[in-house]
């Protein structure tokens, strides 16, 4: 019973975990920015899904799509007011942008924190879920709203996969990722692939924070702790490799829901963090790494 | 080397404005005292992270590692034995040298991002266990420490305007001698600055050693001017986050600038504080454009200002 209440419930966090880390890692492979902003934008998502769907009443789907396009303009904003204009920069020495992008989506990630504060206050808020009532599965009783989140984080993957192998464009945006410089020689404007993957990122990280909102709820506080997940979870499956962020979301989601289950949920953060530690030192690339 | 700093212009120009500074207790409340006080001291946090970042190139997101190491062994050792306030300074600087090795050893191995995770994991690491091993740390409600310096707002306030002053001229002479010269170039360029036949390794952890130094004297120190200890103002990532934004709000790669941005910060964030939540907002808007629009900083806007005029 808790063997399989443990499966169930790991299960989906841990697909939330991967749609959530699957943006933030697509975003370093192809433009090699950490967007430490991630959290915050994830959170203003589901805050926009929250306030749309309840406070003005236009139910969950309304909710869901406005929750959405706000990750989708958040990120586009990230890119062209911050990223853009510090890549173009010439007053910045290329060796020392990565720590002004950095300090720059961090503050802007602390800007969005604070402006949901203000605007909503900082109580955690629960998403108007789309789907209700509870199912049993193998007799745990398991909310819908669970099998609901897994399903759609995988269809969001799966879409995403597709996209990058199957389209022109998606193929171009692999290829940047590659090799850049090869790329512009192609005759793709490199500007417009980096555009194109904000975008993307900008959908899944509004599908990850809806679903979270919807599932675990949120508050302004969780953007710090959700950009270290993702952080975590993308440096323990190696930088860039989407595969190995989704088997470490995995490893990670199962491991906190082990010891949540069976020691304490106080401790639930420990065992990763301790496996990341390990993981840095035996193989600094990460289980995946191409590096 | 001594007599290069002392024909430095920005070091005069900084001891005068340390001279005025001391004065100021003569005609500001206590409650300003005390607000610089605390502003004081996260500037040497400040510095002490410019060392490894502008000068070794560590992006290192855990100082509030070594400042919580520094802070809490003191505070924990104080509320135990009520040992001489300097003896458990002393233990808490030594701790945060312990912590400034354990971070240095990944530094040798891993570099850039994953180096950074490295450091935000020792910080998510030390502030589970203050949580998880209350009945020693006091938990999420934090230490109360029974000894203070003192009880005099200006005593207090001396102290760390000193502290601070001989902090930046001990970190701002290291990086401007050979060894920081040395520790630049192995920040910039690891294998050609060891075919040159510098030692990476010792100047490296010769720099983790000294941020550890000053990062965990000042979390001490502080603690003894608060009497208390907690998780918020030692160890949470918001106090990391805090100390890097002062340094590169002020300059990264001047030390001095440090100072200036963590000051700017703390104050700015308290002179804004009856606006309630928006006053972070604004503080982050204003370093972020700062940061977008004068990459040099703080100082840097002032020394193109000079040298245009």
């Amino acid at each position: 019973m808790l063997f399989w209440q443990i499966l169930i419930d790991g299960f989906a966090i841990s697909s939330l975990y991967a749609l959530g880390a699957t943006g933030f890692t697509l975003i370093f492979g192809v433009t090699g920015v950490l967007n430490l902003s991630h959290g915050s934008i994830m959170v203003a998502a589901a805050v926009a899904a929250w306030a749309v769907a309840g406070t003005f009443g236009f139910g969950a789907y309304g909710g869901a799509f406005v929750g959405i396009a706000t990750g989708f303009v958040l990120s586009l904003a990230t890119y062209f007011m911050i990223v853009r204009r510090l890549q173009e920069t010439r007053s910045i020495r290329e060796e020392e942008k990565e720590i002004f992008i950095l300090t720059a989506t961090l503050l802007w990630g602390i800007m969005l924190q604070e402006a949901i504060a203000y605007l909503f206050t900082n109580n955690a808020k629960t998403v108007l879920p789309i789907v209700d009532g509870v199912v049993s599965i193998l007799g745990v009783r398991t909310p819908a709203n669970e099998i609901f989140t897994a399903v759609i984080c995988w269809a969001a993957i799966g879409c995403l996969w597709g996209f990058v192998n199957r389209t022109r464009a998606g193929k171009a945006l692999l290829a940047a990722s590659m090799n850049p410089r090869g790329v512009t020689l192609l005759g793709f404007e490199l500007s417009n692939i980096y555009i194109a993957v904000w975008a993307v990122y900008g959908a899944l990280a509004g599908i990850a924070g809806v679903l979270l909102g919807m599932f675990l709820g949120v508050s302004s506080y969780s953007a710090g702790p959700l950009t270290a997940s993702a952080f975590s979870i993308v440096v323990l499956g190696g930088l860039g490799s989407v595969s190995g962020s989704l088997i470490a979301a995995y490893v990670v989601g199962y491991l906190e829901t082990l010891t949540a289950y069976l020691v304490s949920p106080a401790y639930r953060a420990i065992p990763a963090l301790l496996l990341l530690v390990v993981v840095m030192y035996l193989r600094p690339r990460g289980l995946m790494g191409r590096r | 080397m001594l007599s290069r700093i002392l024909k430095s212009r920005e070091i005069w120009f900084s001891l005068i404005i340390v001279l005025c500074a001391a004065t100021l207790p003569v005609y500001v409340s206590g409650y300003v005292l005390g607000l610089l006080t605390i502003a004081y001291y996260f500037g040497v946090f400040s510095m002490a992270w410019d060392l490894l970042f502008g000068f070794a190139n560590e992006v290192n997101f855990g100082p509030s590692f070594l400042i919580g190491l520094g802070a809490y062994t003191a505070g924990i050792l104080d509320s135990l034995y009520q040992p001489p306030i300097f003896i458990c300074v002393l233990a808490g600087v030594a701790a945060a040298m312990i912590g400034g090795v354990v971070l240095a050893l990944p530094a040798l191995r891993v570099r850039g991002p994953y180096f950074g995770l490295t450091t935000l994991v020792a910080v998510l690491m030390l502030q589970n266990f203050v949580v998880v091993a209350a009945n020693l740390t006091g938990g999420e409600i934090g230490l109360t420490v029974p000894d203070i310096i003192s009880v005099d707002d200006k005593v207090n306030y001396w102290l760390a305007l000193g502290f601070m002053t001989i902090s930046g001229l001990i970190l701002y002479g290291l990086s401007r001698s050979p060894v920081g010269l040395i520790l630049q170039a192995s920040g910039q360029d690891t294998v050609q600055a060891g075919a040159l036949g510098f030692n990476i390794v010792k100047h490296k952890l010769a720099a983790f050693l000294v941020s550890a130094f000053f990062s965990g004297l000042a979390g001490a120190l502080m603690v003894f001017y608060l009497g208390a200890a907690s998780v918020t103002t030692f160890v949470d990532v918001t106090v990391g986050v805090q100390v890097i934004i002062g340094a590169v709000l002020g300059g990264r790669r001047t030390i001095l600038g440090a100072v200036l941005g963590a000051v700017f910060l703390i104050v700015a964030g308290e002179a804004l504080r009856p606006l309630g939540e928006l006053a972070t907002f604004i503080v982050s808007a204003v370093a972020l454009a700062v940061i977008l629009a004068f990459p040099g900083g703080l100082l840097g806007l002032m020394r193109g200002s000079r040298g245009a005029s």
